[in-house]
């Protein structure tokens, strides 16, 4: 199978973010991760490789900063990275990001299948993935919790969709687009004899030429929404009461009356 | 002259520190108390390359360089002392001998297994009730050269992983006229009838890693199985020590550097006379001495490293490395439990296990005596 993933690099969840006059977001020197959701989607196309054989190409939409995460997903087990960069990319929404990774998905020959992580921490759109399967015309599948069947040759696939409605089955024809849930599996540890692969690996950047893009349809000028405040939530109030008794009965018996006054249970 | 570490190096420290706060350090206290080995950890070692640090790709190991392979050992014991000294041990004295001095049969059959985690644990079997440091004249397992088979009979003792061991390196007298050639390294498969792993023995600290009595009851193995040269067992078990000095010097930084974090973050948090006591100056001295101390620790266990990585000499160096950070570690957590005050001698508190950990550290792999005499031979020749 010819599978690809898409990740995008983010801020450590254990960052502190900071929002700074008009509408901009810092995070200082934090570590930048791979969105911990994509991490589902490389183990999952990492497992389809290791069963039906092919390979797994990881992209990213960023700076050379960004080859630290596709050089960690090639770590995982990916086999090839590419570095989608331009400074014409620069201030582009999730409609434009849709259209730059639906291009250089094009370029990567016969794909069966596109991955990506439900949604990323930071601007936590989820709108991306859906855009790009439109843009490519291909159905998406979405918050994936299981692939129960796959069929690379017969081109077909059966999922469980995780919904907040309960679990959904799904078949579909390949190639398809999925985001992946925390339930589809265990993501791996990088490897030593991986990461000495990923250190040596030449990762190519493709720009938007080398995707066909057209620049006119990119940029902060160009996107459909626009940030036009951004300000951090109101700090939460409330107080806190420490209950004391004699028992570990008493103490429950307390706080059971407490929030039964409240009207909490 | 270059201090930086590369940058594959800095890679496998996050990675291995990752490895080590999810799955190591959150149930290292349940590994002590219930003196229960961490498998459900070390099974997931094998595809990350840690258990094969010193074993080449080609027989399924990650075959990093020493710094690499100190470091991981750092790592793990930052996380779970237990688990850093059953992993040390595999790697150094488990694979080592097979690695350096392995038939090329030896390391096709036992390796791969041993590396990729597909199957148990390496242990080396030296010390006996009769022979600690003193390994040229006190051993005493002896192995008969039968037919085409070793047929061996004796008694070890401390043999770190016996139990959770496919394989045991044994050394063994194979010449009872003694001299320096009379002593041979001879691999046990643990399935071999006439082997006994006695239940592990009742310790101070690092519970989770099982150390055992092991007797050879008429044991048999191929002659093949021999590790090395015959009559060199000796000098191999000498080399094979003297990385795994290093390795145990870099598992006390580990545990100096997880018990002088939690002594920081205690000492931010407690207050007395109205202010953090991390404010006092009495417990400031005590972190900057162990901020100082472990900093020149890690100096030399990773210039023992370095020297091995390439091809140096580095016996003297690995016995400083191992002298130095047993006994820094000693300090800083002796230091540890003194911030903590009273609660640090409580088990609630990772500080207490910690120290009763680091205390092997100055007797396994060559006492800290012994240590002074390879360096006082060193520097006296």
């Amino acid at each position: 199978m010819n599978i690809v993933v898409c990740i995008k690099q983010v801020p450590d969840s254990a960052a502190t973010l900071k929002v700074e006059e008009p509408s901009n977001v810092s995070w200082g020197d934090a570590l930048l991760i791979i969105n911990p959701w994509d991490e589902y989607a490389i183990e999952e196309a990492i497992r389809l490789k290791e069963k039906f054989g092919g390979k797994v190409t990881v992209l990213t939409v960023g700076t050379e900063q960004s080859k630290e995460a596709l050089k960690q997903a090639v770590a995982m087990g990916c086999d090839e990275a590419h570095l989608i960069s331009d400074p014409a990319f620069v201030g582009s929404d999730a409609l434009a990001m849709t259209y730059i990774l639906a291009q250089a998905i094009k370029q990567l020959g016969e794909v069966d299948l596109v991955a990506f992580g439900k949604q990323a921490i930071d601007s936590d759109t989820g709108l991306v993935p859906a855009g790009v399967a439109r843009r490519l015309g291909w159905p998406l599948l979405s918050y994936i919790a299981k692939i129960d069947e796959i069929d690379p040759a017969g081109k077909s696939l059966k999922v469980t969709r995780l919904l907040e409605q309960g679990r959904q089955s799904v078949s579909s024809k390949l190639p398809v687009v999925i985001t992946a849930v925390k339930e589809i599996n265990e993501p791996r540890y990088p490897s030593f004899m991986n990461i000495r692969k990923a250190g040596k690996l030449q990762i190519p950047v493709l720009d938007a030429a080398a995707i066909g893009a057209d620049v006119s349809k990119l940029g902060a000028t160009q996107a459909a929404t626009q940030w036009l405040k951004v300000f951090p939530p109101p700090a939460r109030t409330g107080t806190v009461e420490m209950i004391s008794g004699d028992s570990p009965q008493a103490i429950a018996v307390t706080l059971a009356d407490k929030l039964l006054a409240e009207k909490v249970i | 002259m270059d201090f930086q570490l590369t940058e594959e190096q800095q890679y496998f420290r996050r990675l291995v520190r990752d490895f080590a706060e999810a799955e190591l350090k959150p149930r290292a206290r349940h590994t002590d108390e219930a003196a229960e080995f961490n498998w459900l950890a070390v099974k997931k070692m094998g595809p990350i390359g840690l258990l094969g640090l010193n074993v080449p790709e080609d027989y399924g190991g990650a075959g990093v360089d020493a710094v690499s392979a100190a470091i991981a050992i750092e790592e793990i014991g930052r996380g779970c002392g237990s688990t850093g000294l059953a992993i040390a041990a595999h790697n150094g004295l488990g694979c080592g001998p097979i690695v350096l001095f392995g038939s090329e049969e030896l390391k096709q059959k036992f390796l791969p297994p041993l590396a990729t985690g597909s199957g148990k644990l390496g242990a080396l079997a030296l010390t006996e009730p009769g022979a600690g440091s003193d390994l040229a004249g006190g051993v005493q397992t002896f192995a008969q050269h039968e037919g085409d088979e070793w047929v061996i009979q004796g008694n070890k003792m401390w043999c770190t992983n016996a139990s959770s061991a496919d394989t045991i390196v044994t050394l063994c007298r194979t010449d009872r006229s003694g001299g320096s050639k009379a002593l041979s390294l001879i691999l046990v498969p643990t399935n071999t009838p006439g082997l006994i792993i006695a239940p592990a023995e009742k310790k101070m600290g690092l519970k989770g890693s099982p150390t055992h009595a092991v007797t050879y009851d008429n044991v048999r193995v191929p002659y093949e199985y021999l590790v090395g040269k015959e009559g060199y067992g000796l000098q191999h078990t000498l080399q094979v020590l003297d990385g795994g000095r290093i390795g145990i010097g870099a598992l006390s930084i580990g545990l100096a550097q997880a018990a002088y974090e939690e002594a920081i973050k205690y000492a931010k948090e407690r207050h007395t006379f109205g202010v953090p006591i991390a404010q006092h100056q009495a417990i400031q001295w005590m972190i900057a001495d162990a901020a100082t101390q472990i900093e020149a620790a890690r100096l030399l266990v990773y210039k023992a490293a370095w020297l091995k990585a390439n091809g140096k000499p580095f016996t003297k160096e690995a016995s400083m490395a191992k002298l130095f950070a047993t006994e820094v570690s000693e300090k800083v957590c002796f230091n540890a439990i003194q911030i903590h005050g009273g609660y640090g001698y409580s088990a609630e508190y990772p500080v207490e296990r910690i120290y009763r950990d680091q205390r092997l550290m100055t007797l396994g792999e060559g006492t800290s005596e012994i240590q002074r005499l390879v360096i006082a031979r060193n520097v006296l020749t």
